[in-house]
Parts: structure tokens; C-alpha cells; sequence
């Protein structure tokens, strides 16, 4: 046995710094809240809107202009599939969930990978905090996050967010320092600003490698729905959720499966987004 | 004064330079600064002082220091002590705005790995320096166009570099540095990576190209062929230092040390070596002052059997035979006018010696050597050419021992 007087409070002090976060923040977490569920609302609001033949075609260009015409006609019939499990309306709650959470992931991990990608002291500090992000059970944010916001979409955006954030900032981190050092030279000899050397050289170049990151950051929040469904974020997680609580086997898999279908189409339509990019080796 | 003046310029690697600079003004060794502090002296005081217009190669072995010297002019690597002054003024007194100037409109750079942007087409890429300039694109893809077409990659505009060969890409990275239209060319080993006849070509072309762009051209090899051929003067790098600056035939007949006699001994001489480096000061007969005794007392003491003969102004006339000049003396001739040869070979002092081996083989005469004015400069006996070959040159300096 370890000796009980070295034991230390770790839990009381976690427990101590939520309430005073909630305390303190309550009113600027209570207005952060608002602000993020303001678009959220219009985004699924859209989705619900439109009619489900023209997202459908929607999807199917994308796809055939990235993948080709295999993967429109896979996805249109995916889509349809989940229509006509009666599971449309979930789906586009879902999408909306994966859309958001991706998006904010994007908007924060671009930056921070450039900034990490431009001081190795910045990077040794966040290296440690996206492998704790990643190995962290949800379930242990889940809880403060609830105490800050309440149930609802927003903290479940914000779980997605904190769980998919990761690979992209890596791997804007690593693409741009994947640059080969010639081009780069050879571009600072030509009196290119470090602006400059970012948007024309070094973005370009690691573009493929961001969206690689970005297909994971994707994939990753698509895998959070179930657990975003607990915290109140309605869609095919609820019915994942529902169908194991009343034993209905057959909806969980209805819903699972949905889930899928969606996973498999956003992966080959992102995938294909990074490798139609005009990209070819040294 | 010259256009680029390089003083003392030292650079030393490691994160404490300043302190390894003490070290080394005390007189340590590259060695002892390298065991005692770990810093690396990549170049230490190299003076250099570059003319406008010239082809000037800086040629060593790897870890010579070389590549590292090229990138202190545009400060790729800034230099730890010393000064570059182009046209006077301390390119390393240069602020970041000065610097980018300095790189955008007077010196360009062409890259042992071309260094081209993978992403950007040949047109983009050739366009890129004007780009960062914020020349408008029409006016910009114009003058990159002109510039492929110099290179001769037209109808390449569209293609991206990794779909081009070695030399291809190479000549994308010379329109590249000339599109910004500077006085200051640095190439940086640019045709090592390309295989020998491409290298060869791009020579050639790059030669062709000078002598109508009459730019300044610092040129980095490690190849002595290539800098024998390009460098209108050369300077030899070793351990960071400068051993020797000279012309070609300078670097090849006057060898300052070992190492750059070790270099020159496999070169190809013929292609470098020129009429008078080879040329004896010969000893001549003047039409008018000697008659056929003179001259045949003239063969007597250097042990000849022909002797040339010039007139007052030191013109060629020909060559006067020992046979023609012992029947005439006995004859009791006194004029050589009507004893001489005419036909004997003759050539331009800068000819090369490959030029001459032909000359040297179809006539029993040694070759004389004549300025514009037909003046007689020197004579290259037969053997002399060959000799020559072998790297044994009248004007060599004795070899030290050791």
C-alpha cells in the first residue's frame, strides 16, 4: 500500500478551481454561450431548411468534382439511405454538430500550428497539451464544460472541438516545417517578406498536409456525436443513446450505421479536397 | 573601384561566435578553436575585391567554405565580422528593407537544387521575384516570358517544375535570377546536379549568354574545368581561407601552393593555356644589320639550326635555315633578304595550345608567335607545345620541396 499520508488533493484542488471558474466566469461563459449558439442555430436551422434533394445534389458535385463520379453516386445513394431510415432530420443535427466543431477546430488550429511552427519553444509547450487533449477521457471535460454552459449544442460543440483540435494543429505544425529548406532559401534570396514567404511558399506547400489534418479533425468529430448526444446535442446519437437504453437494438444500429455512412462520405470527399490540390514532389 | 569589396570576413558557427572571433584574432588554429569551443570556422578574413562585369569563380572542395561565402553577399548567412561593400557601401550595415532591395533589384540567385517553388507553374516561378515585388501580373508573366524565351523553354510556361528534366529546371532558375533584372548574379554550384553533357551546355550557354547580359557573375564551383572555362579570374578557397586569386592561366602556370598545384594537375591544359604562356623569348636575326655569318654565329651559340628573322620595327620577315645560311656565306652573300623562308607558321599570342597542336604537327618550323602589328612576341618550338600538355611551362616557378 502507498502510505496515505503522502496523499495528494488533486481532486479537491480540480474541484476548488471549477467552482471558482463558475463563480467568476459565469456571466462571460453564460455570453459565450449565447454567441456560439446563435450561429449554430442558423447553420441547422439551414440544414433543416433545405430540401433534402438539393443537399443531396449538393453533395454529389462536391464529390464528383473532388473523387470522381464513383464517389457522387455513392454518397447520393448513402444520403438517400439515411432518408429513408427516417433518420433525415438527424442527420442534418449531427452534420450540423461535425460541421461546427470542425470549423472551430480549423479556425484555431490553423494559427496555432503556423505560430508553432515558428518557434520550437512554442511547440515544446503544446506539444504536451494536444497529447493531454487527445488521451484525456472525455468524459472528464465533459462534466466542467456542462457546469460552464449547461446542457445543450454549444457545450457539445465545444467537447467535439477539444477532442478534434489536435491532429490539425499538428499537422499544420508539420507541413510547414516540411518545407524543404531549398525553396525557402531560394525564396528569401529573392527579398520575399516573411509574410510572403507564409501565403506564397510555406501554406501552398503544407496544404496538403493541413488537409490531411483537417480529414482527421473531421473524422475525430463525427466520432463525438454519441457522447455530444449525452450532453444534450440532439441527432443520430440520440438515436445510438435511446436505442441502447431501451434495449431497441435495431434503432441504435439504424442510427449507427448513419453515422457511417456519413463518416465514409466526408473522409473520401476531404481526402479528395487535399489531393486535388495542384501538388507535386521535388 | 571594384563593384563588390569583400574585407576580412569572417564566419564562425556555433551559438557564441563573438567569443570564438576573440580566439581566433589571438591566433588559435581553426583546430584549437574547434576543440576548445566547439564553434565551427566556416570563413576566416577572405578579401576579395570583384569588377563589374567579370566572371568571378570561387572555386574549392566541399567544407572549403564556399557556398557559405556566397550566401554572406546577400546574407542568406550573416557573416560574423568583416564588411562586403558593394559600389562602398556595407551591405552588412543594411536594414531589413535595405536587405530585401538589395535581394529584389541588384543580386539574384541560381541554386545548385534550383530551389523553384513545386507548387507554381515555370511562368510563376520565373515570375516570382517580380511577384514579391508587387509588379502587376500582366507586366510581370510578360518579362517572365521573354526570359523563357532567352532560356529557350518556351511553351514550358504552363508545366510544373517536377515535370521537367534537370538542366530544364536549371535553366528555370537562371530566367528566374535574370527576370529581376540584376547587375549581380550569385550561382551557387548551379550546374554540379546535371550530368556532364547538360553541364557543358549550360556553360556554353551561360558564356553566350554573358557576353550579351554583361552582368557580374560570382560563380561557385568545386569542378577547376568549369571554373577554368567561366572564371575571367578565380579564387581558390581552402579550410575558409583564400589560397589564391589569379586569372586561369595565372592559377595554372603560377600555382601558389601545393594544394592548388594538386588541383591543376589534372586539368586539361590545352583548353586553358594560350600562346604566351608557352612562347620562348627567341633570338633574331635583323634584316639589314646581319648578314648570313651573323645569324649562322647566332645558331652556333644557342645550338639551332633555323633562326628568325625580323626587320627594324622587330616585324616578322621568316626564317633564315642553317643549310641556306652556310651555302650564301660561302657564296659571300651579305644580304638575308633572299635567303629567308617565308612560310612559317605564326599565331596570336591568346591562342589556346589546343588550337596550336595541329599548327605544331604539319610544319618543321617552330610557330611564331605575332601581335597585331606582326611584331615577333616570342616563338614555340614543337616541343614546347608539348611540354606544355605535360604542365611544364618556361614560366613555371620552380617547385618549392615538399
Amino acid at each position: 500500500m502507498f502510505p496515505q499520508s503522502f496523499k495528494l488533493p488533486l481532486a479537491d484542488w480540480v474541484d476548488k478551481g471549477v467552482a471558482w471558474l463558475v463563480e467568476v466566469g459565469g456571466p462571460f461563459f453564460d455570453w459565450l454561450g449565447r454567441m456560439l449558439l446563435k450561429p449554430l442555430v442558423g447553420l441547422e436551422n439551414f440544414l433543416l431548411w433545405l430540401p433534402w434533394w438539393a443537399l443531396l445534389l449538393a453533395v454529389a458535385a462536391v464529390a464528383w468534382r473532388t473523387a470522381g463520379w464513383k464517389l457522387a453516386l455513392g454518397s447520393a445513394i448513402g444520403l438517400a439511405f439515411i432518408g429513408t431510415l427516417g433518420l433525415w432530420t438527424h442527420a442534418m443535427r449531427t452534420l450540423t454538430l461535425v460541421i461546427a466543431g470542425t470549423a472551430l477546430a480549423v479556425i484555431v488550429a490553423i494559427p496555432t500550428g503556423i505560430a508553432m511552427s515558428r518557434s520550437d519553444r512554442l511547440e515544446r509547450a503544446i506539444r504536451p497539451l494536444l497529447d493531454l487533449m487527445q488521451t484525456l477521457p472525455s468524459f472528464v471535460y465533459l462534466v466542467p464544460i456542462l457546469m460552464l454552459f449547461g446542457m445543450g449544442k454549444v457545450p457539445a460543440v465545444l467537447a467535439t472541438f477539444i477532442y478534434a483540435v489536435p491532429p490539425a494543429i499538428r499537422l499544420t505544425n508539420l507541413g510547414i516545417r516540411q518545407v524543404p529548406a531549398d525553396v525557402i532559401e531560394a525564396a528569401k534570396a529573392f527579398g520575399t517578406t516573411s509574410g510572403q514567404m507564409l501565403l506564397k511558399v510555406q501554406l501552398p506547400l503544407a496544404m496538403p498536409t493541413i488537409m490531411a489534418g483537417i480529414n482527421q479533425t473531421v473524422m475525430m468529430a463525427l466520432s463525438m456525436v454519441v457522447i455530444a448526444s449525452m450532453i444534450g446535442a440532439a441527432g443520430l446519437g440520440t438515436e445510438v443513446l435511446n436505442g441502447i437504453a431501451r434495449i431497441e437494438t435495431g434503432r441504435s444500429f439504424a442510427g449507427g450505421i448513419s453515422i457511417v455512412i456519413l463518416a465514409i462520405i466526408i473522409d473520401r470527399v476531404t481526402q479528395g479536397l487535399s489531393k486535388s490540390q495542384p501538388q507535386t514532389s521535388g | 573601384m571594384a563593384l563588390i569589396e569583400i574585407r576580412d570576413l569572417t564566419k564562425i558557427f556555433g551559438p557564441r561566435p563573438q567569443e570564438a572571433l576573440a580566439l581566433v584574432r589571438q591566433g588559435l588554429s581553426k583546430e584549437e578553436v574547434m576543440a576548445q569551443t566547439g564553434h565551427a570556422v566556416g570563413l576566416l578574413n577572405v578579401s576579395l575585391s570583384i569588377e563589374a562585369g567579370e566572371v568571378f569563380v570561387i572555386m574549392g572542395l566541399s567544407g572549403s567554405g564556399k557556398s557559405t561565402l556566397v550566401r554572406c553577399l546577400n546574407r542568406l548567412i550573416e557573416p560574423t565580422a568583416g564588411q562586403v561593400l558593394l559600389e562602398g557601401r556595407d551591405i552588412l550595415a543594411l536594414d531589413e528593407r535595405g536587405l530585401r532591395e538589395l535581394r529584389q533589384k541588384r543580386m539574384a540567385m541560381v541554386f545548385q537544387r534550383f530551389g523553384l517553388l513545386p507548387h507554381r507553374t515555370v511562368l510563376e516561378n520565373v515570375a516570382y521575384g517580380l511577384e514579391v515585388q508587387g509588379v502587376p501580373k500582366a507586366v510581370r508573366e510578360e518579362k517572365a516570358r521573354k526570359w523563357l524565351e532567352t532560356v529557350g523553354l518556351t511553351g514550358w510556361e504552363r508545366s510544373y517544375p517536377s515535370q521537367l528534366s534537370g538542366g530544364m529546371q536549371q535553366r528555370v532558375g537562371i530566367a528566374r535570377a535574370l527576370c529581376n533584372d540584376p547587375d549581380i548574379l550569385l550561382m551557387d554550384e548551379p550546374f554540379s546536379a546535371l550530368d556532364p553533357l547538360i553541364r557543358r551546355e549550360m556553360q556554353s550557354e551561360l558564356l553566350e549568354l554573358q557576353t550579351r547580359l554583361n552582368k557580374t557573375i560570382i560563380f561557385i564551383t568545386h569542378d577547376l574545368d568549369e571554373a577554368l572555362r567561366l572564371g575571367d579570374r578565380i579564387a581558390i578557397l581552402k579550410d575558409g581561407q583564400v589560397v589564391q586569386v589569379g586569372t586561369s592561366e595565372e592559377i595554372l602556370t603560377h600555382p601558389a601552393d601545393d594544394y592548388v598545384a594538386d588541383f591543376t594537375r589534372d586539368v586539361n591544359r590545352s583548353r586553358v593555356l594560350t600562346a604566351r604562356s608557352v612562347m620562348q623569348k627567341p633570338r633574331v636575326a635583323v634584316v639589314g644589320r646581319d648578314g648570313p655569318r651573323g645569324a649562322l654565329k647566332l645558331m652556333q651559340e644557342q645550338g639551332l639550326s633555323s633562326v628568325f628573322v625580323v626587320d627594324r620595327e622587330h616585324r616578322l620577315v621568316g626564317l633564315l635555315q642553317a643549310e641556306v645560311a652556310i651555302g650564301a656565306a660561302q657564296q659571300g652573300e651579305t644580304s638575308l633578304n633572299d635567303l629567308i623562308t617565308r612560310d612559317v607558321p605564326t599565331t596570336k599570342p591568346d591562342t589556346l595550345l589546343e588550337a596550336l597542336i595541329p599548327i605544331a604537327a604539319s610544319h618543321r618550323w617552330p610557330i611564331a608567335v605575332l601581335d597585331e602589328e606582326r611584331r615577333l612576341l616570342g616563338i614555340i618550338p614543337r616541343v614546347a607545345v608539348l611540354a606544355g600538355l605535360a604542365g611544364r611551362t618556361e614560366a613555371e616557378a620552380p617547385r618549392q620541396a615538399g
